[in-house]
């Protein structure tokens, strides 16, 4: 999974808005173009031109045009659509997992009255995020052989008697979330507790003496009031989600090819450009994915009022 | 993102092989086994810097090697001087122009390498990289399969050591019923399957005929191959654990025989970490044989060195292929030496040692001259197929007969994705 740079959302929660002035605001103004400079020309050099070659190359066969050609021959590929089915199935665990499961540890971790206690939680959900995706999947490795496991007997209690087990295409989908929920959620979780923090304690009090128990308060206050920082979370995710790759190719490696080298969409790119010699296809499918992920964010901005003034 | 950052550390890896060529210095990209023979080299010549590159050699058919070789085409600089790979095929991709970019593989007869040197190699040694005429690339060692067994063990138990496949079948069941825990081999990797099994069997199901690739899993000594399979699996002699694997290595003192390479020998035998054997116990064999079959045997890889021909150091990289392919000493990391002087040398020395009762040497020759030229050398390996349906499919509990429509398929489509006609 990329890793999202969770840094700059945390600071946008944890700062309050400052009262408003002229002479403030273009100050401002001034440091965020400052800021965003660097940003944006990275964006533009790493992101925007690659993008707009990509375009170029998936319409074009040896600088020649050829319309919808190289999307066609990929989509008659015979790994394209289990690729695409893989994937899909892992964004919906991971997605859901990852809504249900963070919201919840943040609100009870926000509930939490003991501040070192609830400090060092979120200190505990933080570390594996530290970990970087394929060194994450390395560690991973070794929980998921039952020879050298751990939790042993928790993989012989579900049945898992092997390593070639442990990957079957049946657990793989699973597995990855697993794995991508472990790396990725102690960030979030930080954020929501951030967005948590946010909502006034006035509206929390007056619910209480309203007789509202934290059930109810999570479910009618909170998550409501969150529901913007879920939607960034989903956007966000699924994005990266899309793009898996590192955690499948090493597994590829590790499992001697039981996990196969065409697993995800970003995989099956990389063959077609480096095993093929079909940077045309590749670029195809990295347009499909691209295409994808705006139309599904899109959908998520406008559901989750992303850019709705609070 | 990822494929981002992959390709930068990529990047920066051949970024930095290029930097290093300048000055003189060769670049050599190998796995670990191999640096042994690299290390030798520094040594034994100080005028030639090496800069190693370790990689897996490809193993498992990774595709290490063209992928990262596209990349430097497609970057137009950072090309290796030198690589070595545990494949056989990658003459296949490497002799070709690759969008336009020059073929990677140098041309090492017609002039670069004397023709003498090459007319040193073990006949049909090079033939799996001589595309039209041309060599385009040097073998480390020859890994012909054989027949390796526990000559203590099977004496303790008043066996008789099997000499064709219906045999080795029969002493399966004979020690599933009265020794069981005892084993004859492991199939949890990806190459035992298609190249001791299959190959060694005849079974024509990895044929290439010009552009055109051809399987027939259904075809009699296929259907032959699976049934032994399917059989010693499901009496446990043949196992489902990986050669490397911790399983394997906890129970190699069980292991009573093996159909497999030359380079068992050092890989697995007289490996601490593998079956650790104790000199005396185990005998190198003639490949089995169907009964009423000819007496031929399958080929586990055996590796290849290439030179680039990209290289500004021609001169340095001749030397460092000549040393590392014919030094008595270095060539064959472990196995038997592609060149034929350096093999003589290696079976005289192992005859020497006495590790291995019976005659070795005249085993590992039978075996060299018999390897069943009914094989293909295209641009894919049977590994990855086999890894992808056969080896979780037997861990699901599926029999190979059940697989083997599957396996074949896949292979059909991995061959018709990178451009053979499929029949």
């Amino acid at each position: 999974m990329s890793t999202i740079d969770n840094s700059a959302a945390t600071a946008a929660v944890a700062l309050e808005r400052p009262k408003k002035g002229m002479s403030i605001e273009r100050a401002q103004g001034r440091i965020g173009v400052l800021f965003a400079t660097p940003y944006t020309l990275f964006l533009i050099a790493f992101g925007i031109l690659p993008a707009l070659y990509a375009i170029y190359l998936a319409f074009t066969k040896k600088g020649a045009f050829v319309g919808f050609d190289n999307f066609l021959k990929v989509f008659k590929d015979y790994r394209f659509w289990p690729a695409v089915e893989h994937v899909g199935i892992f964004i919906v665990v991971w997605l859901v997992l990852l809504v249900v499961l963070v919201v919840t540890l943040a609100i009870l971790v926000h509930s939490i009255g003991l501040r070192w206690f609830s400090g060092t939680m979120r200190f505990v959900y933080y570390i594996p995020g530290a970990l970087a995706g394929a060194s994450s999947v390395m560690l991973w490795l070794f929980v998921l052989d039952p020879t050298v496991s751990p939790v042993s007997w928790l993989l012989q209690a579900l049945g898992i008697e092997s390593f070639v087990g442990a990957v079957d295409a049946s657990r793989l989908p699973i597995v990855l979330a697993v794995i991508a929920f472990w790396t990725g959620a102690g960030g979030w979780i930080v954020i929501m507790y951030g967005a948590l923090n946010n909502i006034s304690k006035d509206v929390i009090e007056a619910a209480r003496v309203d007789g509202a128990g934290p059930v109810r308060i999570a479910w009618s206050i909170q998550i409501p009031l969150m529901r913007k920082w879920i939607a960034y979370m989903v956007i966000m995710s699924f994005a990266g989600g899309t793009q898996l790759f590192v955690e499948p190719r090493v597994l590829a490696q590790a499992s001697r090819g039981v996990v196969g080298q065409d697993y995800s969409l970003n995989q099956l790119a990389f063959l077609y450009a480096f095993k093929q010699n079909d940077f045309n296809g590749s670029a195809a499918i990295s347009l499909v994915l691209l295409a994808v992920a705006v139309t599904l964010s899109i959908y998520f901005v406008f559901k989750g009022g992303l850019f709705e003034r609070a | 993102m990822n494929l981002l950052r992959t390709t930068v550390a990529l990047s920066a890896i051949l970024v930095a092989g290029a930097a290093l060529a300048q000055d003189g210095a060769i670049t050599v990209w190998a796995d670990a086994t191999r640096q042994p023979a690299v290390e030798a080299f520094i040594a034994a010549h100080p005028e030639v810097p090496v800069n190693l590159v370790l990689d897996d050699g490809s193993s498992g058919a990774s595709g290490t090697f063209q992928t990262k070789i596209s990349l430097a085409d497609q970057a137009n600089e950072g090309w290796p001087d030198v690589v070595f790979s545990t494949q056989n095929n990658d003459a296949a991709w490497a002799a070709r122009e690759n969008n336009g970019a020059q073929a990677f593989a140098q041309v090492l007869n017609e002039g670069f390498l004397d023709q003498a040197f090459l007319d040193g190699f073990t006949p049909g040694a090079l033939d799996p990289v001589t595309v039209d005429g041309k060599v385009y690339g040097l073998r480390n060692d020859l890994a012909p399969v054989l027949f390796w067994y526990n000559k203590t063990l099977l004496d303790s138990f008043g066996y008789a050591a099997p000499t064709t496949w219906e045999d080795y079948q029969a002493l399966g069941d004979k020690l599933a019923a009265d020794h069981p825990g005892y084993f004859l081999g492991a199939i949890g990797d990806a190459f035992p399957g298609p190249y001791v099994y299959y190959w060694s069997g005849e079974a024509p199901i990895f044929q290439v005929e010009g552009e055109s690739f051809k399987s027939d899993t259904s075809a009699p000594n296929s259907a032959k191959v699976s049934a032994l399979i399917d059989h010693m699996v499901a009496n446990k002699t043949l196992t489902l654990d990986s050669l490397f694997g911790a399983n394997f290595v906890a129970t190699a003192d069980k292991l009573v025989a093996i159909p497999g390479a030359a380079w068992y020998a050092g890989a697995l035998f007289q490996n601490p970490g593998g079956v650790n054997a104790k000199a005396g116990d185990w005998v190198a064999a003639p490949p089995l044989k169907w009964a009423d079959g000819a007496a031929v045997t399958g080929n586990v890889g055996g590796g290849v060195w290439y030179a680039s021909s990209h290289t500004q150091n021609p001169e340095a990289v001749k030397t460092f292929l000549k040393f590392v392919t014919s030094d008595t000493k270095v060539a064959g990391t472990g196995g038997l030496p592609a060149y034929q002087a350096a093999a003589d040398a290696w079976l005289d020395a192992q005859a020497a040692s006495g590790f291995y009762a019976g005659d070795f040497k005249a085993a590992i020759q039978a075996a060299a001259s018999s390897v069943w030229n009914g094989w293909g050398y295209p641009n894919f390996s049977p590994e990855t197929a086999w890894a992808k349906i056969v080896t979780p499919g037997l861990a699901a509990g599926k029999t190979m007969t059940d697989l083997a429509a599957d396996w074949q398929q896949e292979m059909k489509n991995e061959a018709q994705v990178v451009g053979y006609t499929v029949e």
